[in-house]
């Protein structure tokens, strides 16, 4: 994650932008595979590709650094009144 | 009276469930809380995905995609998806990696250690708790609207039903509600957090299979999904909202109205500009205002309303801020713990997007067809939408009876959660801690965190019977107060520079913010602020801004604490 995290920001980002479909806002007429409107399919396939995106950053971006703390011996921190 | 027969059988498997997860109980409070970091992937994934979708994903987007159109899905799921992943790549392993080395098992806990402050612990509880209630009001309120339309007809003499004649006879809201809460309620006292994952997992299970189910059975009794697609209501060259087809109960058919019935029309002056209207309002998400007709069968009464579909753009982007509400939720917290390790989150995060994709394509469409089937219903009663789509058009009782047991799953899958996150929260946070440590036994701390279960359960319940009724609305204050103390927990695990006094002016910011915009809407019902922002945005900008300048303005926190949370960085 730490060499890699500028990637994941900026690739969210990015599907942050294509969330706002404005494009496909008022199509009422277009309907994918006959029944599902077009705006909603857009999004149907962007859930999908939120998925991938994911699936990939978890391989190149793995913090295991934390992973390695985790595994560290556990060291509870007293949050009750003294 | 097959649907009520299934029901309960399910009720009952549930409670059995229950008790066999208690005998994987290993006595301990560790074990009750976070399961002994014990659940694996699948596990997880369930009950992540179970908690995080309620009554919400199904009859509260059936609902508004009734009331909205299309747009409901971008609105709130696809969103979701990205968003909720992110929060659980990005922010929950890193929760669960502190709670698993510090011994954290409720979210204050590790409030208190990362902002060296006792006291936040007493601000947070309060306001997190009035958070959750809702939430919870969310399902049970959903659960009884559900199954009203559905055993509608079954016990004439016991319901009469004054209220809602076409209901007569049908299990009232107040009564599911009641043996929801004691179901749930029972299984999380014997099972603790392992007893609500092995439920999750089974309860999502069973909504994902039988919402599919309900959505195959629905689109065939209208005619395959080509001519499904055509039943949603329709606006003509007059500017009349009219039903081209409607629903034949007696041959239990789809038929054409001709001409049209007319059941409203669009309001001159508010769709004049832009392009004027859309022909078919609810396949796009041009904002359409109309106004619509409800007449009142037995009395005749014609009532109006004023509806509008699609979204505007701002409205449309500013529900960004929602989702980012599960990175505040206790009981996802508690869920989050429960992980074997961090690779267990795996699945999760790849997984998430593509289950609500499975959940709300199927509702949003129900939703959208219900409007040509359905007469034009008020905002306080778009909550029973689905519930009457398979009362009318699943003929098979037993069918019914296993769709209405997934939309109950649906819902008694957070609750769980939530009535266990509660209890984990007062017993940690509040008792223990004025306590001091070492002054109850394990088994004192479990019978305290079993009492305020029972506690909040019996409280919950009564709020339930005199809160606001429309499922989606209260759903999203409850989303945009957790959203507002979003920054907070952001800023815990990435932002070194934030300081106690900082928190405490993003939950003073978030909380003062999110109260006025709750009260100005009149406690639970729909706002949006000039061109259609949500008000989460403002709260959340508030709380930010609130975050960073009392930081800034403020000593930085101990090098000691800021190499306990961020080692990568000290070291």
């Amino acid at each position: 994650m730490k060499n890699n995290g500028w990637i994941v920001w900026l690739g969210t980002l990015a599907l942050l932008l294509l969330h706002q479909d404005f494009w496909f806002w008022d199509n009422y007429e277009t309907e994918v595979f006959g029944f599902m409107p077009i705006g909603l399919a857009y999004h149907a396939g962007f859930s999908i590709v939120a998925a991938l995106w994911w699936g990939a950053v978890m391989s190149f971006a793995w913090p295991h650094h934390l992973e390695a703390l985790a595994e560290e011996q556990e060291e509870p921190i007293s949050t009750q009144r003294p | 009276m097959t649907p009520l027969i299934i029901i309960v059988c399910y009720l009952g498997l549930l409670l059995a469930l229950g008790i066999i997860s208690s005998r994987s109980f290993r006595g301990t409070s560790k074990d009750y809380f976070v399961a002994s970091h014990s659940i694996g992937p699948f596990l997880l994934l369930m009950s992540v995905f179970g908690t995080t979708m309620t009554a919400f994903a199904l009859v509260g987007s059936t609902g508004k995609a009734f009331e909205r159109g299309i747009g409901v899905y971008g609105l709130m799921a696809s969103i979701s998806g990205l968003v909720h992943a992110a929060v659980f790549f990005l922010i929950g392993i890193r929760l669960w990696v502190y709670g698993k080395k510090y011994g954290f098992v409720t979210q204050i806990q590790f409030f208190r250690a990362r902002f060296d402050s006792q006291r936040i612990g007493y601000v947070l509880f309060p306001i997190l708790a009035m958070l959750v209630v809702p939430y919870l009001l969310i399902g049970i309120i959903g659960a009884g609207k559900t199954v009203l339309p559905v055993t509608a007809g079954a016990f004439p003499d016991l319901f009469p039903n004054a209220a809602t004649p076409q209901w007569a006879g049908g299990i009232p809201v107040w009564l599911t509600g009641l043996v929801i809460c004691g179901v749930v309620m029972t299984y999380v006292f014997l099972g603790g957090s392992r007893g609500a994952a092995w439920a999750n997992t089974f309860q999502t299970i069973v909504f994902m299979v039988m919402g599919l189910v309900a959505f195959v059975f629905i689109a065939n009794s209208l005619g395959g999904l080509t001519n499904a697609s055509k039943v949603a209501i329709q606006i003509n060259d007059q500017g009349e909202v009219v039903q081209p087809y409607r629903w034949d109960a007696a041959n239990n058919q789809l038929v054409a109205n001709d001409p049209p019935k007319v059941v409203g029309r669009i309001i001159e002056g508010e769709n004049d500009t832009a392009g004027s209207y859309s022909p078919r309002p609810l396949l796009s998400r041009q904002v359409t205002t109309v106004e619509l007709e409800n007449v009142n069968k037995k009395t005749g009464e014609v009532k109006t309303f004023t509806r509008e579909y699609g979204m505007s753009t701002w409205m449309f982007l500013t529900y960004l801020f929602i989702p980012l509400s599960v990175g505040m939720f206790p009981h996802l917290f508690q869920h989050w713990l429960t992980a074997k390790s961090a690779r267990a989150f795996k699945l999760t995060v790849f997984a998430h997007p593509l289950c609500i994709l499975i959940v709300w394509v199927p509702c949003v469409l129900i939703g959208i067809w219900a409007t040509g089937i359905l007469p034009p219903l008020d905002p306080t009663k778009v909550s029973g939408v689905l519930g009457q789509m398979v009362a009318r058009l699943v003929s098979s009782p037993i069918l019914s009876g296993f769709l209405i047991a997934g939309i109950l799953a649906a819902i008694m899958s957070s609750l769980d959660s939530q009535f266990l996150c509660l209890g984990t929260m007062f017993t940690n946070d509040i008792v223990i801690h004025k306590l001091g440590s070492g002054k109850l036994s394990d088994r004192q701390v479990i019978l305290i965190a079993r009492g305020f279960v029972v506690g909040i359960v019996t409280l919950t319940y009564l709020l339930s019977l005199v809160a606001p009724q429309n499922v989606f609305d209260l759903a999203v204050w409850c989303f945009s107060g957790f959203g507002a103390l979003f920054p907070l927990v952001f800023a815990a695990v990435f932002w070194k520079r934030v300081t106690k006094a900082g928190a405490y002016a993003c939950i003073l910011a978030a909380t003062l913010s999110w109260f006025y915009f709750f009260a100005k809407s009149g406690f639970g019902s729909e706002l949006v602020l000039g061109p259609g922002i949500m008000p989460v945005a403002v709260c959340f900008l508030i709380s930010t801004a609130a975050l960073i300048i009392v930081s800034l303005m403020t000593r930085p926190p101990s090098e000691e604490t800021i190499k306990k949370f961020f080692p990568d960085k000290a070291s």
